[in-house]
């Protein structure tokens, strides 16, 4: 059952050492709010899962910057100058993946999967170290699902059971990550009442939230 | 030739490779500038992999929504007829076949069609973001990338940069010609008046097949 909290409780599910899933693509559908107060509170030794690193003042990569995380998993580190930094020095491990592997084996983790076969990367480095597997002659990496301690993600129009709808192209990575979490915290840019959103339009159902806190502008 | 012209060659020459129809995904950077070159009587359908169909042109000033950007972050339109939709339902799209044509720029080339663009060991790691589902995925694939660069060889042999995908790649677009690649290797199908074949292929480190048919490129 989903529960109304402020940002500061919701981020206080976060502990050092954890892994964290938050949603967003450049920033663009980045629970900022969210993230912002992880910031400040200076949670560290993480391990982020995200699209990419954003920048380095904005979204997830403000994280970078004040090196709370220790394990990065994303697909795409070139908008963040800090993040080649860290890596280069030592100081942060990166894990790069083809981006629609990356959302699959998040999704995967969510749906119970113990998997996915898919022939992106064959070829190359992606493929060292992963079990192939021929299906009707053509080959496929294994790729293995991918969840976290706890998933930051951004919705539009959030009622209080944790129904989620979203705007524009902040979906992204957001409707993934809300199933693939132990915990799920939605930042809530507009909260409603239960019975205010059609169920048809519901993109992420309330079942898969555990926290709702209200965010409020871009 | 100034770089600016150098792309407008090349967007101009890779526009005309779309058909009415297509759903097409194009990179970032020069690829982008080819929907400004599409035939106003030909309709294509653009896929951002950051979540939409129906990309349309960038918005008045003024009237930028930092919610609807394409995959490089810049602010876009969706046109009447779009949709959005998540990473797995974009990657779905891609992956699955039902991207006609990306265009996309290259690092290295080769004759079998491997593609490199996505990093350079030790001194650039921008990672790979969707490039590898895209070239795998995409029915055709093109590059659209300058012949050379700075004087240095960028069609060849053989990759020696870390593969995007291995023989993916079916057409080059360059301010010198559009080349195919074949089972025999690369096929120079036109060339850009301004140079001669000979040009061509000092510029290109893999033996070009010269078409017999070779045309003049429309510049």
């Amino acid at each position: 059952m989903a529960k109304v909290v402020s940002i500061e409780e919701a981020i206080s599910h976060i502990k050092d050492g954890m892994t964290i899933m938050v949603g967003g693509f450049l920033s663009c559908g980045t629970p900022h709010k969210l993230v912002d107060a992880l910031v400040e509170k200076g949670v560290k030794d993480l391990t982020l899962i995200c699209n990419d690193s954003g920048f380095v003042d904005s979204g997830v990569g403000k994280l970078i910057v004040n090196k709370q995380v220790k394990k990065l998993i994303a697909s795409h580190i070139g908008t963040n100058r800090e993040t080649g930094n860290q890596m280069n020095a030592g100081e942060l491990e990166v894990v790069l993946v083809p981006q629609g592997t990356l959302a699959e084996q998040i999704r995967a983790a969510g749906a119970g999967l113990g998997g996915i076969l898919t022939p992106i990367g064959i070829g190359t480095v992606i493929e060292e170290g992963k079990q192939k597997i021929e299906i009707d002659g053509k080959e496929y990496l294994l790729e293995l699902p991918l969840k976290a301690d706890v998933a930051l993600i951004l919705g539009h129009t959030v009622d209080k059971a944790g129904n989620v709808v979203y705007y524009g192209a902040t979906r992204n990575f957001n409707t993934l990550m809300a199933t693939a979490a132990d915990t799920v915290i939605v930042e809530a840019e507009n909260l409603v009442e239960v019975g205010e959103i059609d169920p048809n339009h519901v993109v992420t159902p309330g079942l898969f939230i555990d926290y709702i806190a209200v965010g409020g502008d871009k | 030739m100034d770089r600016d012209k150098i792309k407008e060659i090349i967007a101009k020459r890779v526009a005309k490779e779309l058909k009415d129809g297509d759903i097409v995904n194009l990179g970032i950077g020069l690829p982008t500038m080819v929907a400004n070159y599409v035939s106003e009587d030909v309709n294509i359908l653009f896929q951002s992999e950051n979540g939409f169909v129906g990309l349309g042109p960038a918005p008045k000033e003024g009237e930028e929504d930092p919610y609807i950007v394409n995959a490089g972050g810049q602010p876009v339109t969706i046109l009447p007829g779009g949709a959005f939709f998540d990473s797995a339902t974009s990657f779905g799209i891609i992956r699955g076949g039902h991207v006609d044509v990306t265009v996309l720029g290259a690092l290295q080339v080769d004759e079998e069609g491997n593609l490199a663009n996505w990093m350079i060991p030790g001194k650039l790691v921008p990672g790979m973001g969707g490039a590898m589902d895209l070239v795998v995925g995409a029915k055709k694939v093109i590059i659209a990338m300058e012949h050379t660069v700075k004087g240095n060889h960028k069609i060849l042999k053989k990759c020696t940069l870390p593969l995007t995908a291995a023989k993916q790649v079916d057409m080059i677009v360059t301010e010198m010609g559009v080349m195919e690649v074949t089972d025999e290797g690369i096929v120079l199908k036109e060339i850009n008046p301004e140079f001669t074949v000979e040009e061509v292929q000092e510029a290109t480190e893999a033996k070009l097949i010269i078409a017999d048919d070779l045309k003049e490129m429309e510049v």
